[in-house]
């Protein structure tokens, strides 16, 4: 068999696995955006209580392997109370809590990057400090956030090989499936790549197009 | 109007203002004048929260602003503040810096406000400019648009925080002529300044700040002619 006939008959199983990582890492990154921007503005705000629980929260999440919240959520977490998560849902989730912490600290550093200034002014009008985040300080603080959020999300895609620890098909885990049964390491893990480094290209490219939209 | 009974401010054991007492009636056009570091920049933050005190009273048109039931927001809407680096938000063209507030915190749709908006760019002569980013005005240009972005809310008291520091000489004169209208419209103005010429020409009364405490108040012709204060004197031969 050369590369010709092993890529074709490889390429729906792989694709099949694209296809799960990429699932899997739009909904992370989207709740990891979400839980990020939560974190991310307790952190610069005057909550006692909240910003310590952030800190925690933060310090938990950087401070362990990804792996061990993996193993954490899926196994751990099911023997000491009473639900069972499929596999899929609990990669997710620890994906979507691992990059939430990250981009918290992104975003608080993009807020943290506006002239304070900004929010005085808006609050002198009368605006709450919500509404001043929400209308002054987050539009100028995000375009700076950008390229460091596009940066975790390349990041967080990546990571979710790990999941083949969870037995979850994704990308990684259908080359090696692959490889059990033709034993082509070489060929198989070089398309692998080439899989990730396309998706990865292409959200780069999505975003680029995304950040000139905006910024005219 | 303004009622300020024994104010003190703190920064940790830096203790800003230290004594402060005065009384600001409506349609007064007061000027605060002293060296710098005297407390003139948190004396006026203080007036609408922008610094927590820690001692003392602020009343406003009756209410207390330091009680902690108070609606800040509330108070705010009716206290106009113009600070010395414009603040213009720089991703908003002048028109949306203009109608963001009153669009969001008054009933008003968004037509109605940019009808007020035009009203004031004519008023500070900006009209061209409703559709520019900030970044594109020149200072003078930028404070006009900062003091129509105030009055947007129909406040009856503006604060000004050296409003004309920032800028290049040939640019003072434009924003003070705006402020000056203000001041004969009837506009209850606190204006802190280095520009003795306005203090003496425009405003109803001087204070004069030193070290956190008021050293002497009174009319600008007293003030300017025959200051009391051996610290007054001292200051004002220096600055003038
Ligand atoms: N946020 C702050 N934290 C700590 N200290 C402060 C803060 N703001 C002001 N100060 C201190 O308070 C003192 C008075 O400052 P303030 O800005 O009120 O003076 P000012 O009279 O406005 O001076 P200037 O003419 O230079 O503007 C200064 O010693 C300053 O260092
Ligand atoms: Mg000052």
């Amino acid at each position: 068999m050369n590369f010709w006939e092993l890529f074709k008959v490889s390429l729906p199983a792989l694709l099949e696995g694209a296809q799960m990582t990429v699932r899997i890492i739009t909904v992370g990154i989207v709740v990891a955006l979400i839980i990020g921007l939560v974190i991310g503005v307790i952190n610069v705000g005057n909550n006692k209580v909240l910003k310590a629980f952030a800190r925690v929260y933060i310090g938990l999440v950087r401070g362990t392997p990804l792996l061990v919240q993996v193993f954490f959520i899926y196994f751990g977490l099911p023997t000491v109370l009473d639900f069972r998560l499929s596999a899929v849902t609990a990669g997710t989730i620890a994906i979507a809590i691992n990059a939430s912490a990250y981009m918290a600290e992104i975003i608080r550093a993009g807020i943290l990057s506006i002239d304070n200034g900004q929010m005085e002014a808006s609050r002198s009008l009368g605006l709450s400090y919500f509404q001043s985040m929400r209308k002054v300080i987050l539009p100028q603080a995000i375009k700076r956030m950008v390229p460091p959020l596009v940066n975790q999300s390349i990041i967080s895609l990546k990571d979710t090989s790990i999941l083949s620890a969870i037995g979850i098909i994704e990308l990684t885990s259908s080359g090696q499936i692959i490889i059990a049964s033709t034993f082509k390491a070489f060929e198989v893990w070089i398309m692998v790549g080439f899989i990730y480094l396309i998706v990865i290209e292409i959200l780069t490219l999505a975003t680029s197009w995304l950040e000139r939209r905006w910024t005219v | 109007m303004i009622s300020v009974k024994n104010l003190k401010k703190s920064f940790g054991i830096n203790e800003v203002l230290k004594d402060i007492n005065c009384e600001i009636k409506r349609n007064e056009v007061v000027c605060v004048i002293g060296p710098s570091g005297s407390g003139k920049s948190t004396f006026l933050r203080c007036l609408n929260k922008l610094e927590e005190i820690t001692g003392g009273h602020i009343n406003i048109e009756e209410i207390e602003i330091s009680d902690r039931k108070v609606n800040i927001n509330r108070i705010r809407q009716n206290i106009g503040m113009v600070f010395q680096s414009f603040n213009l938000f720089p991703h908003l063209t002048v028109i949306d810096n203009i109608t963001l507030a009153p669009i969001m915190l008054k009933k008003i749709n968004k037509k109605q406000a940019e009808e007020i908006a035009y009203d004031l760019l004519k008023k500070v002569g900006l009209i061209e400019k409703v559709n520019v980013y900030p970044d594109k005005l020149s200072g003078g240009q930028k404070q006009r648009v900062a003091i129509a972005r105030s009055l947007a809310m129909q406040p009856s008291i503006m604060l000004f925080d050296e409003p004309t520091s920032a800028l290049d000489p040939e640019m003072v004169g434009e924003v003070l002529n705006v402020m000056k209208g203000l001041a004969n419209e009837g506009m209850t103005m606190v204006v802190v300044t280095h520009e003795m010429g306005f203090a003496r020409e425009v405003s109803n009364r001087v204070i004069f700040m030193e070290n956190g405490y008021i050293v002497e108040e009174g009319e600008p012709s007293q003030i300017f002619t025959a200051p009391q204060n051996e610290r007054t004197k001292r200051f004002l031969e220096k600055v003038l």
